[in-house]
């Protein structure tokens, strides 16, 4: 539905987005993670037509909207775009901010419809308040009312949770979902939090000073990263130095660890292993101990921070009912059906 | 407990409570007193009814109010269009368009408010009256049959204060469009609408409150003229308060014209506080998108206007005044002049120091005695920025030389003595204090906020109090506060006319004084040298006023 081949942007002489390649299908919540400043926002705005590309191209539904000597203005995308700040109209109520996008449609029909999209995000009794009257997450749905009403044939979000605290995150993450999954409308969306990506995206992709790293689906993207910038930015882990011993095997200090490779190393050759938290799993019948030196409890689990006798220190993701001081010495054991492993730097 | 009981002991005798009641007394009759004051002239007016009106009002209501009435509302009307359509176009052109030399008109549109009324209106007196030479070029090219579409006085004045008082409506509703405006075009953008429907269906609509806001003060502006409408001769509430206290020594008809213009004024500042609270509400976060990019012919058409209306009412008159002031410079530069320069600069030196230093006493009190009741005398007393100076010149003339009047009287009965109070400077200074108590008050009040209470407990944590807190912690902060509060002041003087010229004191000519004048005479060529004087006066405030805008 949505193609970007190798899109280039830039502000004067400064390259802000570089060979930027991917393809979201008709239905589908992309995710683009980054940093601040890694040209997310950009992204958006190139696709919704408020910048040009320098070069390559831009197409929703085989039309293209950027190209070589092209671009076809914002107006006449038919994109819907839910702003950071929200953009609300300060001078018309929810009501007439959602109307607002439909001014192409009857008074009356605007008006049903503006009505019915904003009982969809659960505001039907605040139609006539005016935005400095609304919450920052009920000024946020009516943001995605105004957005979704016209029918687009692309929704684009930037940052859309990261004024909202974290309980509102997940409800409305959760409720963003199942609004576009049951309209069907196809959406980017720009994101700094992992943890809010994951809830949302099919697809997912790491942008990092203006390249696309990686662009794959969120369970690929978390268990299968291209780069250590990829693998880093999406949870969090250890690396253990460790040699490659064979096919599928690497030595390391807590011993042969084994699990599918992707790619294949010379034998001998030293990598760096990344464990996650959930690659290391509390077992009390284990004989590799290792000592808790922090923890942080979760609610639903615990993340402890362990220490080897080797000296390895280890993060660990254990249900919370394990309730273990600091100082103690638990049995642990190792999980790792993918192993995610990149040369030793 | 014991030590409970001493500790808290210590504690009850650190906290400054005894001194801060009996000090929060005085403060609070200091505001009394200021508030007092600078509110005389109202009162004098709210009261006047109840003096013997004799046959005034019959009188007044036959050949005076209608007329005056008539070209007041046409007065007003008129320079809501003229700055509405320059304001507002200028305003969103440079904050919402990318063309060449936004970034020069961004501060230069804002020139022209350097330039008194009066100043601007003889400039184009100059140009455009008979034997000028626009209607000179007119005749040699039509002849003198094709007659040239004069303006007339109500046009001529509409035209001149709509150009010296565009800049209100730009400087607001340019921090509108610059906060809001781009990205909700861009909203507007992506609800499919064309960047420049946009102006009518978002921006226009949007900014509605922050327009009005700089309209009220346009007309607050208009109502207080004085300068131009006398110098086209057309008949407003202010020219025929001059004309009864000047032509027919009318005190008390002088009065009543009073009480009608501040019951307009009054109209305009509630709806002005009115539209700044509703702007209030409605203000949210600045994010900037991107400028529109008109094409090649629209972004030349932008700069085009832009250079059209900064010509006219700014590069134009101002060339004319400076070329005409270096020809008349040799024959006209001597003695007289450094009189009305001496006499200028003391008067704007004086109340400069003096209107600074209540503006400051009035805020160090309501801060240390910040009741409701300080906080709305405070408003009270900084209400005269409104008043016209016509207006204030006889609110405070009347009652002090009626108090000068009752002290003859009463002490120097038949000895022959006479205290000269009711021509001396204390009408004047009281009037100007009144009219410009608020200029200094917003700068030092501001600042005043910004020294948080914390900040001054943290410094007497630290073992700083008294005069050394004072001048560690206030004096720095404040000082550039007090710089520009002298300043705005000291120019606001300089260019003052109605005040001056109705209560000054014989030999106390000012140059606005003296460029009334002359322009009273049709000398347009020597009234550009004092003239000069002021518009380079002028240009302090702007500079001050576009550097904070930015």
């Amino acid at each position: 539905m949505l193609e970007l081949i190798d899109v280039e942007h830039s502000y004067g002489d400064q390259p802000v987005l570089r060979g930027v390649t991917l393809a979201l299908p008709e239905g589908h919540i992309g995710c683009i993670l980054g940093p601040s400043g890694c040209g997310k926002t950009t992204l958006l705005r190139c696709v919704a037509g408020f910048e040009r590309v320098n070069a390559g191209e831009i197409r929703a539904a085989g039309d293209v909207l950027s190209g070589p000597g092209h671009h076809a203005p914002a107006e006449q995308r038919r994109i819907g775009m839910v702003f950071q700040d929200y953009a609300l109209l300060p001078h018309l109520t929810a009501q007439r901010n959602v109307e607002f996008a439909l001014h192409e449609k009857p008074a009356k029909e605007a008006r049903q419809l503006a009505a019915s999209f904003l009982e969809r995000v659960g505001l039907a009794g605040l139609a006539e308040r005016f935005p400095h009257e609304l919450s920052g997450g009920q000024q946020q749905r009516v943001a995605i009312a105004r957005a979704l009403a016209p029918e687009p044939r692309l929704l684009l979000m930037d940052e859309p949770f990261s004024n909202l605290d974290m309980s509102m995150r997940q409800s409305l993450g959760q409720e963003v979902r199942d609004l576009l999954k049951q309209l069907g409308t196809t959406s980017l969306v720009a994101m700094h939090d992992h943890h809010d990506a994951f809830a949302l995206a099919d697809d997912a992709g790491v942008l990092h000073q203006g390249e696309l790293l990686q662009w794959d689906t969120a369970y690929q993207l978390y268990h299968r990263p291209v780069s250590r910038f990829v693998a880093s930015f999406v949870g969090k882990g250890v690396w253990l130095p460790g040699r490659i011993n064979g096919d599928d095997t690497v030595d390391t200090e807590l011993g042969v660890i084994r699990g599918r490779l992707k790619q294949t190393f010379p034998k001998g050759a030293r990598v760096e292993l990344l464990l996650r938290p959930d690659d290391v799993v509390h077992d009390d019948d284990s004989s590799m101990k290792a000592e808790v030196i922090a923890r942080q409890f979760k609610g639903s689990e615990f993340l402890y921070e362990l220490k080897t006798d080797s000296g390895t220190r280890l993060l660990s993701s254990v249900p919370s009912h394990h309730n273990h001081p600091v100082g103690e010495k638990i049995g642990i054991r190792l999980e790792t059906d993918h192993m995610v492993v990149f040369p030793a730097e | 407990m014991a030590d409970t009981g001493i500790l808290r002991a210590r504690l009850a005798a650190a906290r400054p409570q005894f001194r801060a009641t009996a000090s929060g007394r005085g403060f609070g009759l200091l505001i009394w007193l200021i508030a007092l004051v600078a509110s005389t002239p109202l009162l004098v007016a709210v009261f006047s009814f109840a003096f013997d009106t004799g046959d005034i009002w019959p009188h007044l209501l036959r050949y005076v109010l209608p007329e005056a009435m008539l070209n007041t509302l046409v007065l007003v009307l008129g320079v809501m269009v003229v700055t509405t359509i320059l304001g507002v176009s200028l305003a969103w052109f440079v904050a919402t368009c990318e063309f060449p030399g936004r970034g020069f008109f961004n501060w230069a549109l804002l020139l022209p408010m350097a330039m008194p009324g009066y100043v601007l209106g003889f400039a184009f007196a100059a140009l455009f009256e008979y034997t000028g030479p626009v209607q000179g070029a007119w005749r040699d090219l039509f002849g003198a049959s094709l007659p040239f579409p004069a303006l007339g006085a109500a046009g001529a004045s509409i035209l001149t204060l709509g150009l010296v008082l565009y800049p209100y409506v730009f400087l607001i509703a340019r921090h509108a469009f610059a906060t809001q405006g781009v990205r909700s075009l861009e909203v507007a953008q992506s609800c499919g609408i064309r960047p420049w429907h946009g102006f009518f269906r978002v921006s226009l609509p949007m900014a509605r409150p922050w327009i009005a806001a700089g309209l009220s003060l346009a007309v607050m502006e208009s109502l207080a003229d004085f300068g131009t409408v006398q110098l086209f001769n057309y008949t407003t509430f202010t020219t025929a308060i001059y004309r009864s206290w000047y032509g027919l020594f009318s005190l008390q008809s002088a009065l009543q014209l009073s009480v009608v213009l501040v019951a307009l004024v009054l109209i305009a500042l509630v709806l002005e506080k009115r539209f700044r609270g509703e702007s209030r509400y409605t203000a949210t976060s600045g994010a900037a998108g991107r400028r529109i990019r008109p094409g090649r012919a629209g972004a030349a058409a932008i700069t085009a206007w832009c250079s059209l209306v900064l010509i006219i009412a700014f590069t134009l008159p101002a060339g004319l005044i400076l070329a005409w002031s270096v020809q008349s410079f040799t024959s006209e530069f001597d003695d007289r002049y450094w009189q009305l320069a001496a006499n200028t600069l003391t008067l704007a030196t004086v109340a400069a120091l003096l209107i600074t230093a209540v503006a400051l006493l009035l805020g160090f009190a309501v801060r240390h005695a910040p009741t409701a009741i300080n906080r709305g005398l405070s408003r009270i007393a900084t209400l005269g920025y409104a008043i016209p100076g016509t207006v204030l010149a006889v609110g405070f003339f009347v009652p002090v030389a009626w108090l000068s009047g009752r002290v003859n009287d009463w002490f120097f009965a038949g000895s022959g003595t006479v205290v000269a109070l009711q021509g001396g400077l204390a009408v004047v200074f009281l009037a100007y204090l009144a009219r410009y108590l608020a200029v200094a008050h917003s700068s030092v009040d501001s600042a005043l906020l910004r020294i948080r209470p914390s900040v001054e407990d943290a410094a007497r944590g630290m073992g700083v109090s008294g005069v050394r807190l004072l001048a560690k912690v206030h004096i720095p902060i404040l000082r550039p506060a007090i710089v520009t509060a002298l300043l705005l002041v000291f120019v606001d003087v300089m260019k003052e006319l109605p005040i001056t010229l109705m209560t000054r004191p014989f030999g106390w000519d000012t140059l606005a004084v003296r460029v009334f004048q002359l322009t009273t005479e049709g000398q347009w060529q020597l009234a550009a040298l004092p003239a000069l004087a002021i518009v380079v006066a002028g240009l302090i405030p702007v500079t001050i006023l576009s550097r904070r805008g930015n």
